[in-house]
């Protein structure tokens, strides 16, 4: 393809290994292609953006370790199939943030809209705020690769449908006193992976395939390891988090919907 | 309860000819046939028979003949016996009833509608055995115009993917069908120089050296779909549908999910594999965009992005937004594709025909002028090398074979791949039955086929006086209809025969 896109200006070099970009009015295409070409410069290793605006795909094809610090409002698919680096928004994310990652981490000083960790199979993704409807859909896990995402509120409709491996907590902290988590449909379809909730949730919020119960076995340990996290990033207090009861939901079956198909040959019926 | 379905098909062994060799009872993965030590008999249980042919096919001395089962209900032209069938399998069941391959409901086939053109006089005939005949195809976008600077091209050209033959394997997962299965097809796919589709389950770390010739998918599952998978594929394909099961998504059960396939897919082991119906980033054309160039930024715009949708009434305005969407290629899917598994009643009634759709969709891109901005693969019960060349002069680029490649495999179209007991071990996931399809052998069964074809094709198109499979694309001019009636015509967009 064309290289004719010059490559955004470095405003300063603060110190060794940090660059800084500015984003203002740059396409996507441009700024991506600006990030992919530092990322693979000799001794870079964070780089900053500022004046994000709505660019798409930031972090994607974007590999290595490499840490990328947005002021302002990255777009759509922010690390999308991303494999690696680490990604902080200081501001708001909009839809599909982490959508497909494979690994790294994006971690999010504001809300993200829709679809937050979609089919998200390894890395982490920490969200201060809420996140927007079918967050943690058909989030997926395979051998060592088991995605987290930890949602600091609450979340709108469908969040973890189809969920099929990985961990997803909502916190909570946004709910007044005695307020209910937004989403309805929690877990819909949902055949594997687990869902912390933290703060008020009623079992019409959740959908026919959740089996609800409190955390058991090494649950509180992993939490408690994911808050901490969530805590330090944000700057919370891990015990108080700690401190209000998690409930787990989890698949009722690794094969919610086995019963409503037949295969149609007569030998797989009952004969008899 | 007792079942009040009745055999399907009848077993006759001629037992003057049975050996006793047990071969039939080896090779039935439904347990029809079984020994019996004491009276040295080989008993067949009929009701178990899904006419698969494995144990006819096999049987040393002939013994075997398998046939429809003879019975008889009072003929009932409003209840054939398929539809009391139908109603006492879900009276027994309560559930969805699933089955594989394509629609096989007698609906008019185009194809067999539609006439080609030869040279008489006016122009010569092309002989393909001593002049050269062009049947190399490029897939990808194709710029508006091209610009010249002092004699050098500068307009910038989008990723190509070259084939020798416009001849593609369709979408087939590993799970759906074998791991040997889809070793013949990327084999294949090698040898011949085209491509075949991996599907949306995945792709096994051990085909990955094919990956000049791969297509692979991005599906609502998202399965197995990491940076690598994307970028060391030829092309990616983002299936939004498919022509067995328009609208609905799949899923592969729990137990055709082995580590094998599990580690494929990247899920757990043992766990139904589910694809969502819509992929749930993509609720219209703007959202379906917003993949196409995620993908296209996650391979450095390197390679052309396609995407399959099923034939369905509006497949041609919804080509248009793909194409708009920043699609390189469109791929579309008649109602006779096939499946690994689908609902008997979407299969059987949801979708259009492939030829009314290409026509329909190549017609909508040339008016609005962006037909250069995809190329057109189409999928869908091609059956014969005939068929290919009436849907290139029909519009499209190049054609994807699934159910054809399967026969040339040893596939009788039993309609079992759901089972996952395929006997002949094409879509059988237990590595005992799967052993049995010997990957170079289907490999060379699949080369021969596709060669054949395409010399078949040369033959045609030397008749028709063309020397370029291009020259062909969309020229309506070399096809007439036959038996149409007018608004057919009109959609296929030819004269009738004798016109």
């Amino acid at each position: 393809m064309s290289a004719q896109v010059e490559v955004l200006e470095v405003l300063a070099a603060p110190g060794a290994g940090c660059v800084t970009l500015d984003a203002r009015g740059r396409s996507y295409r441009e700024l991506n292609r600006t990030l992919r070409s530092l990322a693979t410069r000799r001794g870079v290793s964070r780089i900053s953006v500022t004046n994000v605006l709505g660019q798409r795909y930031i972090g994607t094809n974007l590999r290595g370790e490499i840490e990328v610090r947005l002021y302002g409002t990255p777009g759509n698919d922010l690390g999308a199939f991303m494999d690696g680096p680490v990604i902080y928004v200081y501001g708001n994310a909009q839809d599909g943030v982490g959508n497909t990652m494979n690994s790294g981490k994006i971690v999010v000083y504001g809300n993200a809209g829709d679809i937050a960790a979609m089919s998200m199979r390894g890395g982490k993704i920490f969200v201060k705020g809420n996140v927007g409807s079918r967050s943690a859909i058909h989030m997926k896990e395979c051998g060592e690769k088991k995605p987290l995402l930890v949602v600091g509120g609450t979340a709108h409709d469908f969040f973890g449908e189809y969920m099929a491996g990985g961990t997803a907590i909502l916190l909570g902290l946004s709910l007044g006193p005695g307020e209910y988590h937004k989403a309805n449909f929690i877990g819909t379809g949902m055949h594997g992976g687990e869902i912390f909730i933290r703060g008020r949730v009623d079992p019409s919020q959740l959908g026919a395939a959740v089996k609800i119960s409190e955390p058991a076995g090494d649950d509180m340990r992993r939490i408690a390891d994911a808050v901490g996290e969530f805590a330090e990033l944000f700057g919370y207090d891990a015990g108080e988090i700690m401190h209000e009861e998690f409930l787990k939901l989890s698949p009722k079956s690794l094969r919610p919907f086995a019963e409503l198909y037949h295969a149609g040959s007569r030998d797989s019926l009952q004969l008899g | 309860m007792k079942s009040y379905l009745l055999p399907q098909f009848a077993v006759h062994r001629d037992d003057d000819r049975c050996i006793r060799c047990k071969v039939c009872v080896s090779q039935c993965s439904f347990g029809v046939h079984a020994y019996d030590d004491e009276d040295d008999e080989i008993r067949s249980n009929e009701g178990a028979c899904v006419g698969c042919q494995r144990c006819a096919t096999l049987c040393p001395t002939g013994a075997l003949v398998i046939r429809r089962h003879p019975h008889e209900f009072r003929p009932n032209a409003n209840w054939s016996e398929e539809m009391l069938l139908d109603v006492k399998r879900k009276a027994e069941t309560g559930a969805v009833t699933i089955t594989g391959m394509g629609n096989d409901k007698p609906h008019r086939v185009y194809w067999d509608h539609l006439l080609l053109n030869a040279s008489q006089v006016t122009n010569p005939s092309i002989d393909p055995l001593r002049e050269p005949m062009e049947l190399r195809t490029f897939l990808g976008r194709k710029p508006d115009g091209l610009l010249f600077k002092d004699g050098r091209l500068i307009t910038d050209i989008p990723p190509q993917v070259m084939i020798e033959t416009p001849i593609i394997f369709s979408a087939m997962s590993y799970g759906a069908i074998s791991y040997q299965a889809q070793l013949a097809f990327m084999q294949a796919a090698q040898e011949l120089g085209t491509l075949c589709n991996t599907g949306e389950g995945g792709w096994p770390m051990d085909f990955r050296r094919f990956g000049r010739n791969v297509i692979v998918q991005c599906a609502s599952g998202r399965f197995g779909v990491d940076p690598d998978y994307l970028n060391q594929a030829a092309i990616v394909e983002i299936k939004i549908g498919q022509g067995a099961k328009p609208g609905i998504g799949g899923h592969l059960p729990g137990e055709k999910v082995t580590a094998a396939v599990a580690a494929t897919r990247m899920i757990p082991e043992g766990t139904d594999a589910l694809s969502p119906a819509p992929q749930h980033d993509i609720y219209s054309i703007e959202d379906l965009s917003m993949l196409i160039y995620a993908l296209k930024e996650a391979t450095n715009y390197e390679k052309p992005i396609s995407v399959k949708i099923a034939a369905v009434h509006n497949a041609a305005a919804i080509a248009s937004g793909m194409v708009r969407a920043g699609a390189d290629i469109i791929a579309i899917d008649g109602f006779r594709g096939g499946t690994g598994a689908a609902p008997r009643v979407i299969r059987d009634n949801v979708g259009i025909p492939i030829e009314l759709a290409l026509a329909a969709i190549d017609e909508r891109l040339r008016r609005e002028g962006i037909r250069n901005r995809a190329s057109i693969l189409v999928a869908g019960g091609f059956r014969n090398s005939a068929d290919i060349i009436k849907a290139i002069a029909l519009g499209a680029d190049a054609v994807y074979i699934g159910t054809a490649a399967l026969v040339a495999m040893g596939c009788t179209l039993c309609q079992q791949c759901n089972t996952g007991k395929c006997a002949w071990g094409i879509t059988a996931q237990d590595p005992y039955i799967a052993k049995r399809l010997n990957p170079d052998i289907a490999t060379r069964r699949l080369v021969n086929l596709v060669r054949a074809w395409t010399l078949e094709i040369k033959e045609m198109l030397g008749g028709m006086g063309i020397n370029s499979i291009e020259s062909l694309r969309g020229n309506r001019l070399h096809l007439r209809g036959i038996g149409l009636q007018e608004w057919e015509l009109e959609v296929l967009g030819v004269k009738g025969a004798g016109q």
